[in-house]
């Protein structure tokens, strides 16, 4: 009676994990599952926004995903399903934007602020090294000259 | 290493820091009213063909083809959708002006629901097709009903508009464009 209990509920558990899946959509061939697993996370729901295709329970997403799920089945690449996807939605629905002229900023900004951050950093670093030099250095006869330094 | 003047590192490189913040910012909240909105990516390309079903008469196929050189409407709705009762009556005054014929997409519907509805609230519609399995609506790009496309003579998409029409926006993206033919294509 217990090992039937244990079992039933490992059962449910088990269940569970599936019930809360929004897509249980299973291809017979691994390679495909992998393809369509990973395509599905890439694209955004078009309708929530800041959703995958695979974790949206909206009806538009389900249908995204047959169109997925179809396209692997015809032998399409991936490329192909992405196009499909841009031409429709626009470049909204990838999660990683692609390189075009209008989305170049999006990849040249952070370098951008990186070297701005290193710039300042290294301003920084210089500053209070020749602040620890003149520590050494006999106290200068006006305090207030140095002060600007400290900044 | 040359000091920098004091006014500069205190006062203008945060101040110049504080104006950008601003500008991007402004920018961004300038255009917060279009974030919603998802751009169209059919605008000044030709529009997607479709043959489906005729509500009406599900044996008869209702092609795009037949709208080809002359201007058109495309409206996606469903019974499902309350943002489509609110936009009923615009699409009333439309078909009464008889500027343009608008065709309804059906999607993800019951035929008998969608035939129910348009007895019941009035058919703005020359002809509806039914887009059970969402297909063409896909090829459209339609996140959510209603979605109206106005279609110019050539195929071309020259407007979207998400959510309910509005006589005011009837009037400045339809309409306008119909009459006035030159408008360039906007989403």
């Amino acid at each position: 009676m217990r090992i039937v209990l244990i079992l039933f509920a490992v059962a449910a558990s088990l269940m569970l994990g599936h019930a809360l899946a929004v897509d249980t959509t299973q291809l017979d061939d691994p390679k495909l599952q992998e393809r369509y697993r990973a395509l599905t996370h890439e694209l955004r729901c078009v309708k929530c926004q800041s959703q995958s295709l695979a974790d949206s329970p909206s009806e538009v997403s389900s249908e995204l995903r047959r169109e997925v799920k179809n396209m692997l089945l015809e032998g399409k690449s991936d490329d192909d399903v992405r196009e499909f996807m841009v031409a429709r939605y626009g470049d909204f629905i990838l999660f990683k934007p692609r390189f075009a002229p209008h989305t170049a900023w999006l990849w040249f900004v952070p370098g951008v602020l990186l070297l701005i951050g290193v710039f300042v950093a290294v301003r920084i670093v210089r500053q209070r090294s020749a602040l620890v030099t003149q520590d050494n250095e006999p106290v200068a006869e006006d305090p207030l000259q140095e002060e600007p330094r400290q900044g | 290493m040359s000091r920098i003047p004091p006014g500069f590192s205190r006062f203008l490189l945060p101040l110049a820091v504080f104006a950008a913040l601003v500008f991007v910012l402004a920018v961004g909240v300038k255009r917060s009213p279009e974030k919603g909105t998802l751009e169209s990516a059919l605008i000044g390309r030709m529009a997607p063909e479709f043959e489906l079903p005729d509500l009406r008469d599900p044996s008869r196929k209702v092609s795009s083809r037949d709208y080809r050189g002359r201007w058109y409407v495309v409206n996606v709705w469903g019974t499902w959708c309350p943002g489509c009762r609110v936009e009923h009556n615009v699409l009333l005054d439309v078909r009464r002006s008889g500027l343009v014929p608008i065709i309804g997409v059906n999607l993800r519907d019951e035929q008998s629901q969608a035939l129910g509805w348009l007895s019941q609230l009035g058919d703005p519609y020359e002809v509806v097709v039914m887009d059970t399995d969402g297909r063409t609506s896909i090829d459209f790009g339609v996140y959510g009903a209603p979605e109206t496309f106005l279609i110019n003579p050539q195929g071309i998409v020259m407007h979207r508009h998400v959510g309910p029409l509005t006589h005011e926006a009837w009037q400045r993206d339809f309409a306008a464009r119909i009459n006035g033919n030159t408008t360039p294509p906007s989403s």
